[in-house]
């Protein structure tokens, strides 16, 4: 990929990161860096996609500590979870074989698994010693009759969120308009009810949390052509560009799909989150708007009335168990507020939120819902998180799987939110295992025995405390 | 000797192997204040990470020199360096590992000679030793990136020249140099195992020490919390003796023997009853003390338990993947108690396979498993955590071995080793061969009249018990 090309994608336009001040996409710092590289932000933005082969052209080290270890779950096929590369060895690197071998790998992989597509990611070794992915990838194409997309995201482009726009821009190029979406089912028509057309964008079913929500769209008529990328098909890719409206769903990292989508097909898109009642209504509501339908707009006010009250009804006795608790928060960008309003939801105190991957916008977000006073945390270290859990006494760290042991070493309460989780958090729903989850680790048990110390040493820290113990009267 | 199958795919599919950055780093996490830093792009340590800490369920200290597009192509030597020094000025480790990638390697870089630029540029680190080892991802597999990095440990860490004279402390040390195969709750075991003679054994890496999993009475450390101090490594010299357990460590431990003059003594495993003799009885030889009562008892126990498993062992249809070490090592453990390994995948090529007792080995990959388990019709599959699909698709047991295992909990604090750790995994083969148990198929005489439900029912009453 040419410099000028990755220099347009980091200038996404849509992106608030772009406008003033960058505090978002920094460069990466020898010896100080954390986070995925752009072969991993593509990987993660297009392998929910279940009936496609995966193909990651490179040596082990890429495919080999990463296949099969999201948590995106499919409905129907299962081809996603298998994971597929070509295994470079030293050989191929220095004769200049890997073009071949991937011509030939796209083969076996079509031979054996029937797919609908193949996506082929190159990686660092290829890209620096020249392999023509696109080269091989229209040759194979044209060959086997199967649609073979690159995705030029070899790591060292830079950071992960680059590598979600470089899967993006992958499907806007080849993929997206290049298929009519089929009519809806006679079975599926309801007397009264219009269907429209939605996308939802950055949405990746992880731990099948979409289920959550899913009957809803169905409920008010929203048929969703396709979601990028969690339980999505090929061929539901391939129509995306007939929707009426995009959702945007807690995530940066494919704007510029839906910008594309809406300056080049007339598809108008908001950016919106489903953790939380508020902000799932919200979601509902701004599908409403945007599709401009009263009776569709009827109708989402009457499922938005019956689902909050049936959820505050099963919410009410966690609520006085978690009300009150200190929350501190350290995830990325969007997330930073959009969970905020669940939290907020079940009485809970966010005393402080991570800000190193948000934007001035998000910031102006956290500011609004959590008010001028509150503490942002820039500092994501383990030791300057464990600090801000003491400073503003909090109870739990809500965070990503990659602090999960930091917190569990320093013996503090942990709830994971990201990707790697085994739990779903979305929707009207979610918030019922959101509470489980968060009083399960907040209510252990465990905490008290962790931290005290051993008898012994308890012992002979409080002086004489077995004397007093061993006292008759005491 | 089986005949091995090299690899004939041009696509591998549900890989087996790890690769040799994320071995090195391994090795290096066993040792003291340490903390590896990869030379490639932050991918490489970011997917490295998250492998260990699936698997390990501890918090991994790993560094990335974050070569990006410009600094791959126009030289990313200066990120070397920079790293280095955040590292040394942030948390003044003992040691920093340097592994390269298969980026690195690919751009060409000379990771000693940077080494020595840093030296150099920096001597108010001077303190902190660099260990730089080069391990591209496009050849070997984990085990032999961890072997290589414990050779580059010894290389740079134990001067050269003639070690002290044993002093009359030290007599009583034994070096032990320890294969990736060896998981921490191994390493315990063989500390255990070695003390028990009375002698001190020093491991190399002890990976026992640094990711065992215990909670600490700091909240967080930059480094590694445990594992070979910098100072052991170079009084390997004063040892009574060297063990070495696996053979990928067989250069590392020659570049040992010719630095410190100990004399060693090589195992390929420790795994099952004739392993465990054939060690005990070198500790014996070692110390000069015989072999301890408990141990004798734990033999004993190991030879009941041979007994009472055998019916489940006994003609059992295995298929394993494995690195080399680990898999010579199941594979000779399993067919010393009558099973038959139908099925045998290597992640790379190593000459330890030509001693495993199977037909055939194949260097490749899950799926290449799967269907040699199919067409040999496997009843039980040893591997990793990714052939837990596989074994369901077989629908046959999967014992977990090997990495990653981030489906189970407590898989790297499972001792394979000794008598103790023979007895329990041929306990645990045993319950997962009964708890998959396939009846005989019903077959129904064609005279046999219908069950009870197809016909009209008996006369109420007839045929109960009256009270």
């Amino acid at each position: 990929m040419k410099t000028a090309e990755i220099a347009q994608l980091l200038n996404e336009p849509a992106c608030a990161h772009n406008r003033n001040e960058k505090s978002g996409c920094a460069r990466t710092k020898p010896g100080a860096t954390a986070g995925g590289c752009s072969f991993d932000g593509a990987q993660i933005a297009l392998l929910p996609i279940a009936d496609v082969a995966h193909i990651v052209h490179g040596p082990i080290g890429c495919a080999g500590a990463s296949w099969d270890n999201r948590g995106a779950r499919s409905s129907g096929p299962t081809l996603y979870r298998i994971g597929m590369t070509t295994d470079l060895t030293e050989q191929d690197v220095i004769m200049g074989r890997g073009e071949k071998r991937l011509f030939l790998a796209i083969k076996q992989a079509i031979d054996d698994y029937a797919p609908q597509a193949v996506f082929v990611y190159s990686t660092c070794v290829p890209a620096l010693i020249g392999d023509d992915l696109e080269a091989v990838a229209r040759a194979a194409s044209a060959r086997w009759g199967v649609p073979v997309v690159p995705v030029d995201c070899a790591g060292f482009y830079g950071t992960k969120n680059l590598g979600n726009r470089i899967a993006g821009e992958a499907m806007f190029k080849y993929v997206i308009g290049t298929r009519e979406p089929a009519p809806v089912a006679a079975s599926a028509h309801r007397p009264g009810i219009r269907v429209h057309d939605v996308n939802l964008i950055g949405e990746y079913n992880i731990a099948g949390e979409f289920w959550h929500v899913a009957p809803l769209f169905d409920e008010l008529g929203l048929r969703i052509l396709c979601t990028l990328s969690g339980d999505a098909r090929f061929h539901e890719v391939q129509t995306m560009h007939r929707a009426q409206a995009s959702m945007v769903v807690c995530a940066k990292a494919l704007l510029n799909v839906a910008r594309k989508l809406e300056s080049d097909f007339g598809v108008p898109f908001f950016e919106g989150s489903f953790y939380g009642i508020s902000d799932t209504s919200q979601a509902f509501r701004d599908f409403a708007r945007l599709l401009g339908d009263d009776d569709l707009a009827a109708r989402t006010e009457a499922m938005i009335a019956r689902e909050e009250r049936s959820v505050r009804a099963a919410l009410e006795p966690w609520q006085a168990r978690l009300a009150g608790k200190r929350v501190l928060l350290y995830t990325g960008g969007v997330k930073s507020w959009s969970v905020v309003s669940a939290l907020q939801d079940l009485g809970m105190t966010v005393v402080a939120t991570g800000t190193n991957k948000s934007t001035e916008e998000d910031k102006a977000r956290i500011r609004e819902i959590m008010g001028e006073a509150t503490k942002m945390i820039t500092d994501g270290s383990p030791k300057a998180l464990l600090q801000a859990y003491k400073d503003h006494q909090a109870d739990i760290l809500i965070a990503g799987g990659r602090n999960l042991y930091t917190a569990l070493k320093a013996r503090i309460p942990f709830l994971d939110i990201n990707q790697e989780r085994e739990f779903g958090y979305a929707g009207y729903g979610g918030m019922l295992e959101l509470v489980r989850q968060l009083a399960l680790t907040l209510e252990s048990p465990v905490w008290r025995k962790v931290r005290a110390p051993a008898p012994w040493h308890a012992a002979a820290a409080a002086g004489d405390a077995l004397a007093v113990a061993g006292a008759p009267d005491a | 000797m089986p005949e091995i199958l090299k690899r004939a795919k041009p696509l591998a599919v549900n890989p087996l192997k790890a690769s040799q950055p994320i071995g090195a780093a391994l090795a290096f996490l066993g040792l003291r204040r340490t903390i590896p830093m990869l030379h490639g792009s932050q991918g490489c340590t970011a997917f490295g990470k998250v492998f260990l800490v699936r698997h390990f369920r501890e918090p991994i200290p790993l560094q990335t020199t974050a070569m990006d597009q410009v600094s791959s192509i126009m030289s990313a030597d200066e990120n070397v360096i920079e790293g280095l020094r955040v590292l040394c000025e942030k948390s003044r480790p003992e040691i920093i590992g340097l592994p390269t990638t298969g980026l690195s390697e690919t751009e060409g870089c000379d990771v000693p000679r940077l080494v020595r630029e840093f030296r150099h540029r920096h001597p108010e680190f001077a303190s902190t030793a660099v260990v730089p080892v080069n391990t591209p991802d496009y050849s070997g597999c984990l085990e032999s990136g961890f072997a290589l990095a414990v050779e580059a440990i010894i290389d740079t860490l134990l001067p050269a020249g003639p070690g002290p004279a044993p002093a009359a402390s030290r007599s009583r040390q034994v070096n032990v140099l320890a294969s990736s195969m060896l998981t921490p709750g191994d390493i315990e075991a063989i500390k255990e195992w070695i003390e028990a003679f009375g002698l001190q054994p020093v491991v190399l890496p002890d990976l026992g020490d640094s990711l065992d999993g215990h909670l600490i009475d700091q909240d967080s450390t930059p480094l590694t919390l445990g594992g070979t101090p910098k100072a052991a490594i170079a009084a390997l010299s004063g040892a009574a003796a060297t063990v070495v357990i696996g053979r990928s460590l067989h250069k590392a431990a020659d570049l040992l023997r010719a630095r410190s003059g100990v004399p060693d003594c090589r195992f390929d495993h420790l795994l099952g009853l004739d392993a465990c003799d054939a060690f005990t009885l070198a500790l014996s030889e070692v110390s000069g003390q015989p072999v301890p009562p408990a141990i004798e008892r734990q033999r004993a126990q190991l030879q009941d338990a041979m007994v009472d498993t055998h019916f489940m062992t006994g003609f059992l249809r295995i298929g394993i993947a494995a690195d080399p070490d680990l898999l010579l090592a199941l594979g000779q453990f399993l067919a010393g108690v009558g099973g038959e390994i139908v099925a045998a995948v290597a992640s790379t090529r190593a000459e330890v396979l030509a001693d495993l007792p199977a037909a055939c080995v194949r260097i490749g990959d899950l799926e290449d498993l799967e269907h040699a388990a199919r067409a040999q019709r496997a009843q039980l599959i040893v591997a990793n955590s990714h052939a837990a699909p596989s074994a369901q698709r077989l629908q046959v047991p999967l014992l977990r071995a090997g990495f990653p295992q981030y489906d189970w909990v407590g898989g790297y604090a499972r001792a394979w080793v000794g008598y103790r750790g023979a007895r329990q995994a041929l306990f645990d083969i045993a319950n997962l061969v009964l708890g998959n148990h396939h009846d005989l198929p019903v077959y129904r005489s064609i005279y046999r009249v219908g069950d009870v439900d197809t016909l009209a029912r008996a006369p109420s009453g007839a045929g109960l018990v009256r009270q």
